[in-house]
């Protein structure tokens, strides 16, 4: 089973009528870190979303070869993991330590099992020691942090990342994607930022209007400038 | 952005903050109930009351000038709820005055029934001061969801703890975005402008509530509430809690008498 996540004709409309996603087809193979980049509103969040089964529509994306339906929405919870673009979305608990247990008591891990994977995810992302803190005495850097430990507690074998490095300074930034390298799981990283696409993906997707533009080698599609300059991700050319 | 927190000063540790969060809600409950029930004009118990709380509050590190401060909170409230009572209430007339067309006269019951709201409000305040200044908030909550409160109201107020600052937060940099783009005009369309920033307010509070389920479903949350619990109730608890009681019993009792 070498492919890992498969959507097939995907179609989504808000609604409002706003069209979001239109006859949208992706594949990803096991262990693959693909960015998904694409001007604000090209429906990269709304993609993520499905991959969960928060949203679901007609029922076309696929994980592991199990359609998302449901019946099977907590098993697909718990393969795939979502981090929130707004960690202060993603951390509601007082304390970081209920925050990260959330996912595994909502599994039915057991007490012990609960506090080792809240010890195991904190080690992780380097804020051990952080358990009793609450989310809001802490800066945006550590909040990104714990909202990834919120996720890998739950031993993901997919993780989704929404703009992981938004609103942080270069050196947080930086930190926050050597980590990211070091996570061996297959992980989607929608993202505006070009320097980290270049440094943590191999693979890239092109998305605009809800379709996919591009797919291909990351260092192919950032060396075509005009493909970007068209869909807002390059200043457009001037003569 | 800089607040100041509900639970101040709850990160120390002395006895009082190590006690069982249940303990003291406790007996923070039972002190209300004691002094909002004690007859008006036993002054004595209340003083009792008031050194009760002093002794707690003393014992628990919290500076005093702090507490105070907080203390005046409440005053406005009741102020605002109860000002008007001296000049109500039948009895005997301490003082007659005349305002433009009116007389006014204010009766020593009324006065009496004032006072007497003034001073159990503050000592009560004063007793959920000792209460949050010695507890966690997050360590209440657990208390209050295993002293059999409803899942839903604790993580209600769990939520409130986590979103209040965010939401403070958010208002304040709204109104910088307002003033640095030069607030003035009328008094009407300044009504209007703070109009238009509540229900922006509102809506963000909204959609961010949507996020926020959107991320608690993520990791699998179903509706079921779930949750370790982790307190523990030592002897010393018990030995606190039967002797705050029975203090304040006794000097309820010997105020009724």
């Amino acid at each position: 089973m070498d492919e890992v996540i498969r959507v097939d004709n995907l179609s989504f409309s808000y609604p409002d009528g706003q069209s979001a996603l239109a006859d949208l087809c992706l594949t990803v193979r096991q262990g693959e870190t693909v960015a998904l980049i694409g001007p604000n509103g090209a429906g990269k969040s709304t993609l993520l979303l499905h991959l969960n089964g928060i949203l679901r529509s007609n029922g076309v994306v696929r994980i592991f070869g199990r359609q998302v339906d449901d019946k099977n929405l907590r098993w697909v919870r718990s393969k795939v993991g979502l981090v929130f673009q707004d960690p202060d979305d993603q951390l509601f608990s007082p304390t970081v330590f209920d925050d990260v247990a959330f996912g595994p008591i909502n599994m039915g891990y057991s007490e012990v099992e609960v506090r080792e994977s809240v010890t195991r995810a904190l080690n992780w992302v380097g804020m051990a020691g952080y358990e009793l803190r609450s989310p809001h005495h802490l800066s945006i850097g550590e909040r990104k942090r714990i909202a990834i430990a919120t996720v890998l507690s739950m031993s993901p074998e997919i993780l989704l990342l929404d703009e992981p490095t938004g609103n942080l300074d270069p050196r947080s930034k930086w930190s926050l994607t050597s980590l990211l390298k070091r996570l061996p799981m297959t992980k989607i990283v929608a993202a505006h930022d070009l320097e980290l696409v270049r440094a943590l993906c191999p693979r890239t997707i092109v998305l605009d209007h809800g379709q996919v533009i591009a797919d291909g080698a990351t260092s192919h599609i950032l060396a075509d400038v005009s493909l970007l300059a068209a869909h807002g991700l390059a200043p457009a050319k001037t003569s | 952005m800089k607040h100041g927190f509900i639970d101040r000063y709850s990160d120390r540790n002395s006895f009082m903050h190590r006690l069982d969060p249940r303990t003291k809600f406790v007996t923070t409950l039972l002190f209300i109930l004691v002094v909002a029930l004690t007859p008006p004009n036993s002054w004595l118990a209340f003083a009792l009351y008031l050194a009760l709380i002093a002794t707690l509050l003393l014992a628990s590190t919290v500076p005093i000038g702090y507490v105070l401060k907080r203390s005046l909170v409440i005053i406005p409230f009741v102020v605002m709820i109860a000002i008007f009572v001296p000049f109500f209430k039948e009895g005997e007339v301490a003082g007659s005055y005349n305002v433009w067309l009116w007389q006014v006269s204010v009766t020593y019951s009324g006065l009496q029934v004032l006072t007497n709201i003034i001073i159990k409000a503050w000592l009560s305040i004063l007793s959920l001061i000792w209460l949050s200044s010695t507890t966690k908030l997050p360590h209440l909550l657990h208390g209050l969801e295993q002293l059999r409160m409803p899942r839903v109201m604790v993580m209600i107020l769990s939520f409130m703890y986590r979103y209040l600052f965010i939401l403070v937060d958010e208002t304040m940099r709204m109104k910088q975005a307002r003033d640095s783009r030069n607030f003035g005009g009328g008094r009407l369309w300044q009504i209007r402008t703070i109009g238009n920033m509540v229900g922006t307010l509102f809506i963000r509070s909204y959609e961010r509530g949507e996020r926020v389920y959107a991320a608690m479903a993520a990791r699998g949350f179903d509706g079921q509430t779930r949750t370790l619990n982790h307190l523990n109730f030592r002897p010393v608890d018990a030995y606190f809690g039967i002797s705050c009681g029975l203090i304040l019993i006794l000097i309820s009792l010997f105020s009724l008498s």
